[in-house]
């Protein structure tokens, strides 16, 4: 089984993959076509790979065009010791830099420091199909483990060959290779001299169980920390060429608009300006943003504008224009839903409006772009190096080998940065210009011109008996997505189904996809039919859940909150609900605080339990849960993107707001450390159950039930 | 352009070639190649740009570079010193505080800013003076006990 095609055929809400670059030129065709094998290499992930690739001395010069497609990773011992991991895979502040340099230097058993990561880089990397849906940890982690297993043996089989003895016998440890009979020891350094071995990876291989890591399962710090407190890291948009100008790219007032009329004779006799069109892609370049940006301003246009859904109505809109027949991996059935709903004691329905919520990562959208003899580098912050090469390929019509991306480590991606709009721009104008441009985006253009997180309208229609076991569950998600669309919950009869709508917004993947929203509407739900039976939410979700690593991290929240409380003010509220997805469960408890005059809302206090398996680093992933709560506390509680005939009106962020020091509660993380299971992402999964946590612990506080997300954009009118 | 204009930055004079409405960020990141300063919103909202500019914390895009030439202006590059971080770059890295790491800049300098007028702060003062600077992958708790951190640090250094 592919996971990633797996991941690809459940997740319909990853608009973006399918989307088209944003920006089409009208450039000489040339003798390009695009191979039926690019195409489905994207997609491509390999179960082996090489276990060690040896260059000849001196020689670093090698490219991914002329190994092997399905290698997905690989590793090099160096003369010199060093020892260096390739991967696809991105840092975008998840810090996989950190977890997989621990798990080559725990099972090549060479000292942490000594290991370097090379990532995200078309023309050194091995094929990557993106870093997104949690998949790093649990392809990376195993691949790793065994390339650096083979890398070991072949170090072994180097020195026992050396000591003419057999490499049973023999210790690798602290990179060295030791023969404990005759006290001998070659540091790899030494082994590795002169050699130019490779080795196929078999594919099975055994692999050292998590109870006997050494490295790997330490809080170790983040690597390169002194390059971020000093400033020195080199961001995509820090990228710095000789000669580099400045591009902006001039935006349409409002989506889908044309040009109409256009004058740039004043912006193109400013100094030092090129002044761009394409079609309807009008850009410029200057000495400097500032002068860029002026420039900008002094091109006269005039724009054809069409109208377009407004997010007053898009609730209404998304339930009209839910296309007909949905297909059959979109629904799912169990048992008669209409038996379930008879047999009932009790029925409860109930409908969520989910809003548009930008990614806003601090970091915005940037590339810096660099022609060389038709060939194209890019330096751009991007989770898609690949399908960013092969969109530039695609877009420039030169072929895929003369394209190179290359991702500095990254000012964050949260799953906005999959596509590849920055890069286009930055190319299109360092090829007008004749010189290398970098392109950042400005806040409103990344508060515009990126694509969201789909707004949904889900429907959840259950029944249960008079001692709250579910006898029928009914869950339609219009528009959002499927990810995490299905219940946990035993029930008998079940009917949950994805309704598509065509787009409104640009749209795809954010952190979680739909599973927020999904347990969003699900877990409000359950805790609407704890108070109708009069339940204690978590032992209702524990009467109907049998699911043993879900109900362990519910436990586990539970007892580190002090579940169930009572109150001891007015105002004060408890909230719980729980989660699974891409391999990992979450359970969140909150406390909120509401101030009855004001309608404030505070979240006072969280705790959420995590479990994804074996934990590769527990520092990195401590961030991970805590950072998932905050930023999924405005979502939750404020977040949404205003739009109003084709134009966002709050792009900026006084009027969008994030979370902010003050709106952050004291959270606790509850790591479950599960040594006996593989280890699975750990990105998204912690994001998922913090708004219904909130949204219960609201109703708790004040009897209301906020149904909707964002809850509180304007605070909590007294109830 | 007429180079007429001058500004200090960390310790050093710089002539200024940008028009002097230049924001005085891209007069650091661009021209100066101080690129630790970072470009967030443009709009003052964000914090990451922030610099010290007479000592006190600044947002740099909000502030033409003719504007800022009258006073010594600090960055992220000018805080270590012999090889030696700052007490607060030092409490940031030992708290891990930080993922992508692109507010860290503006987190250090805005910090620094507050402990020069307030060297023993308690959280809500934190709170209050960080209010400004987003950090969007949610590492406040530990940009909160990383700044605590370097106030015990810098009290006991002074002593």
């Amino acid at each position: 089984m592919n996971p990633m095609r797996q991941n690809f055929a459940v997740e319909p809400e990853r608009f973006e993959f399918s989307a088209a670059p944003i920006h089409k030129f009208d450039l000489a065709r040339r003798e390009f076509f695009k191979l039926l094998g690019a195409g489905v290499a994207v997609f491509a992930v390999a179960r082996d790979a090489i276990a060690a690739q040896e260059t000849p001395a001196g020689s670093r010069a090698f490219h991914n065009e002329e190994l092997p497609k399905e290698i997905t990773s690989w590793l090099h011992v160096g003369e010199d010791g060093v020892v260096t991991g390739f991967t696809g895979k991105a840092e975008v502040g998840q810090n996989i830099r950190t977890s997989i340099s621990q798990t080559i230097a725990d099972e090549l058993r060479v000292p942490f420091e000594g290991v370097r990561l090379v990532m995200a880089n078309t023309s050194l990397t091995p094929f990557d199909a993106g870093t997104f849906g949690s998949r790093t940890t649990p392809t990376m982690t195993p691949q790793f483990r065994r390339v650096a297993e083979a890398a070991r043996n072949l170090l072994v089989g180097v020195a026992a060959k050396e000591w003419n003895v057999a490499p049973e016998g023999l210790v690798a440890a602290d990179a060295k290779v030791t023969d404990p009979a005759s006290k001998r020891s070659l540091s790899y350094a030494e082994l590795a001299r002169g050699k130019t071995l490779a080795q196929n990876l078999p594919a099975e291989d055994p692999i050292t169980p998590a109870t006997e890591w050494k490295v790997a399962g330490k809080p170790l710090p983040k690597v390169d920390g002194r390059a971020f407190v000093t400033g020195s890291h080199q961001y995509s948009s820090d990228i710095s060429l000789d000669g580099m100008l400045y591009g902006k790219v001039l935006r349409p007032p409002s989506f889908g608009a044309t040009l109409a009329s256009y004058d740039d004779s004043v912006a193109k006799a400013m100094n030092g300006v090129t002044v761009v069109r394409d079609g309807d892609f009008v850009g410029v370049t200057a000495p400097s943003v500032h002068e860029a940006q002026k420039a900008l301003e002094a091109i006269r246009v005039q724009w054809k504008e069409v109208p377009q859904v407004s997010s007053e109505e898009i609730f209404s809109y998304l339930k009209k224009n839910a296309e007909a027949s949905s297909n059959e991996r979109s629904r799912h059935q169990k048992g008669s839903l209409a038996d379930g709903l008879a047999e009932a004691a009790h029925r409860v329905e109930t409908t969520h409006n989910v809003a548009y919520i930008a990614h806003a990562p601090l970091e915005p959208r940037a590339a810096a772009a660099q022609w060389t003899e038709g060939k194209l580098t890019v330096w751009t912050g991007t989770q898609r190096p690949f399908a960013n090469r092969d969109e530039l390929a695609s877009v420039f019509h030169i072929p895929e080998s003369s394209v190179r991306v290359i991702v500095p480590d990254t000012g964050a991606a949260y799953g906005g940065k999959h596509t590849s709009d920055a890069a286009i721009e930055a190319a299109r104008l360092a090829r007008a210009a004749g010189k290398p441009v970098r392109v950042v985006w400005t806040r409103e253009e990344e508060f515009t011109w990126a694509y969201f997180r789909p707004a949904g309208v889900i429907e959840v229609k259950s029944g249960m008996s008079k001692d709250g076991k579910l006898t029928a569950w009914e869950f339609h998600n219009y528009h959002s997505g499927m990810s995490g669309i299905e219940t946990p919950y035993d029930v008998a009869n079940q009917h949950t189904e994805y309704h598509q709508v065509p787009l409104v917004l640009r749209s795809g993947s954010y952190r979680g996809l739909a599973a927020t929203a999904n347990h969003f509407a699900r877990e409000s739900h359950m805790d609407a039919l704890a108070h109708v039976v009069r339940m204690d939410p978590l032992e209702f979700r524990m009467t109907n859940l049998s699911n043993e690593r879900m109900r362990a991290v519910l436990e586990a929240a539970a007892k580190s909150f002090g579940w169930p409380r009572k109150k001891t003010q007015p105002g004060q509220g408890f909230g719980i609900a729980c989660g699974a997805e891409k391999g990992s469960y979450v359970a969140t408890c909150a406390e909120v605080a509401v101030n009855r005059a004001s309608g404030d809302v505070r979240v006072v206090r969280v705790v959420e339990a995590f479990e994804c398996g074996a934990i590769v680093n527990p520092d990195g992933l401590r961030n991970q849960v805590v950072g998932a709560v905050i930023q999924g506390l405005g979502g939750a509680l404020f977040e949404a993107v205003e739009f109003e005939n084709g134009r966002i009106t709050n792009p900026h962020f006084v009027t969008y707001r994030v979370p902010r020091f003050r709106d952050v509660p004291e959270v606790e993380a509850v790591l479950l450390d599960r040594k006996d299971i593989p280890s699975a992402g750990a990105g998204e999964t912690p994001i998922m159950a913090i708004a219904p946590a909130v949204g219960n612990a609201l109703f708790a506080a004040t009897g209301v039930r906020l149904d909707n997300l964002p809850m509180v954009p304007n605070g909590l009118r007294a109830a | 352009m007429a180079k007429s204009l001058e500004i200090e930055v960390n310790g050093k004079r710089y002539p200024v070639g940008y028009p002097p409405d230049t924001p005085l960020l891209y007069v650091l990141h661009d021209e100066l190649g101080l690129t630790g300063t970072k470009y967030g919103c443009g709009e003052g909202q964000c914090g990451a740009c922030t610099v010290l500019i007479g000592g006190a914390p600044r947002r740099s895009c909000q502030v033409p570079v003719g504007a800022a030439a009258a006073k010594p202006i600090t960055t992220i590059e000018g805080l270590e010193k012999e090889g030696k971080l700052h007490p607060v770059q030092q409490a940031f890295l030992d708290a891990g505080a930080f993922q992508c790491a692109f507010c860290t800049s503006g987190m250090v300098m805005s910090s620094i800013g507050l402990l020069q007028t307030n060297a023993n702060p308690k959280r809500e003062d934190i709170v209050h003076f960080l209010q400004g600077n987003i950090c969007r992958c949610g590492t406040h708790p530990r940009v909160l006990e990383a700044v605590q951190h370097a106030a015990k640090m810098m009290q006991e250094r002074a002593q």
